[in-house]
């Protein structure tokens, strides 16, 4: 759904710049391709991570370290799944419901989306491509950390 | 050595690595393939959109323009714009780098890349509809409203703690995107 969004709105803006100025889109075309280039190495190698961690940590077996796990132990254990895992949000929310429906609780929930989101691991040889090895690590670290923080706070509210 | 084929040893390593993986785990095997094309579809169904939109920025928009709306002074306009920026994206995180890199390039303010980031990975409002219908709005809702805040907070903590001249050399590198 979201990808439908981002062609439209890509190539909406190819055909309002090919027609305002065709040099400047070819330009901007070859920018593109030099940008996806300079990338490829660090893009195939994230390829073959998250291939073999998600052929290991497939939703079954998330499901049932998520669906066991509780108090901080889970949290954790849900967090750190969720950091080295790289699933789209419109797989990840409808089996996050469908755990909370067979009993696992809120705070694990939020801590396995949180970090899913927020955390990435296995991407992280694109991430220091651009943002070199000090920014990309700490950043992690702390939207990991954070993940544990935000999935207390929204225990807490979704109790209330 | 040739220059182009240097850069793919870390590739070339992993590949060899993985195909061992298959080799010694038959029993993941069927998994691993068929995970490898899920996300190899998915990237390439991301990456022309998002790297066509960031040529266009690229070329388009004058790096003047971009240092008054997301540079060191534009203020709250700069940390507002980034987070709308990141939470209108669609796709992946590691979309998001590519695009920061040409903000970088443009002159946007490292703190407000970082916010760029943090709302691009998780304050997506294509995504919230998604998760208040499958999760409830209480969770969405408390979720989204906790994350803004840890945005920030993440941005603020990397912006003070990495050193000046770590972030001179990445605005240095992306300078170099051509």
């Amino acid at each position: 759904m979201d990808t439908i969004i981002l062609y439209v709105i890509a190539l909406g803006a190819l055909l309002f710049s090919f027609f305002h100025n065709k040099q400047k889109t070819s330009m901007a075309l070859k920018k593109a391709w030099k940008a996806f280039e300079g990338i490829l190495p660090q893009f195939i190698t994230v390829l073959f991570l998250v291939a073999a961690v998600l052929a290991i940590l497939d939703t079954e077996t998330i499901s049932k370290l998520l669906g066991k796990g509780s108090g901080f132990w889970g949290v954790l254990i849900a967090s750190l799944v969720g950091a080295i895992t790289l699933i789209p949000g419109f797989v990840a929310f409808p089996a996050a419901a469908a755990l909370l429906q067979s009993g696992a609780g809120v705070t694990q929930m939020t801590a396995f989306i949180s970090s899913l989101m927020m955390v990435g691991v296995v991407t992280l040889p694109m991430e220091i491509q651009y943002f070199g090895k000090k920014v990309a690590i700490f950043r992690n670290i702390l939207a990991w950390f954070f993940s544990v923080i935000a999935a207390y706070f929204v225990g807490w509210v979704v109790s209330l | 050595m040739n220059k182009a084929l240097k850069r793919y040893i870390p590739t070339i390593i992993v590949a060899l690595l993985f195909i061992g993986f298959l080799v010694l785990f038959p029993q993941w095997r069927g998994k691993t393939v068929q995970s490898i094309t899920v996300q190899m579809k998915t990237m390439l169904l991301v990456i022309p959109p998002i790297f066509i939109l960031l040529g266009l920025l690229d070329v388009w928009v004058p790096r003047e323009q971009m240092i008054t709306l997301m540079g060191e002074g534009s203020g709250l306009k700069g940390p507002i714009l980034a987070f709308l920026l990141g939470s209108f994206a669609a796709g992946p995180l590691y979309g998001a780098f590519p695009f920061a890199a040409v903000l970088m390039k443009k002159g946007a303010s490292f703190s407000n890349i970082l916010i760029f980031i943090g709302a691009w990975s998780t304050t997506k409002i294509p995504m919230l509809l998604f998760e208040i219908a499958s999760l409830g709005t209480r969770f969405a809702l408390s979720r989204l409203f906790i994350d803004i805040i840890g945005i920030i907070i993440i941005a603020w903590a990397i912006h003070g703690s990495i050193p000046k001249q770590e972030i001179t050399r990445l605005y240095d590198q992306a300078k170099n995107i051509d």
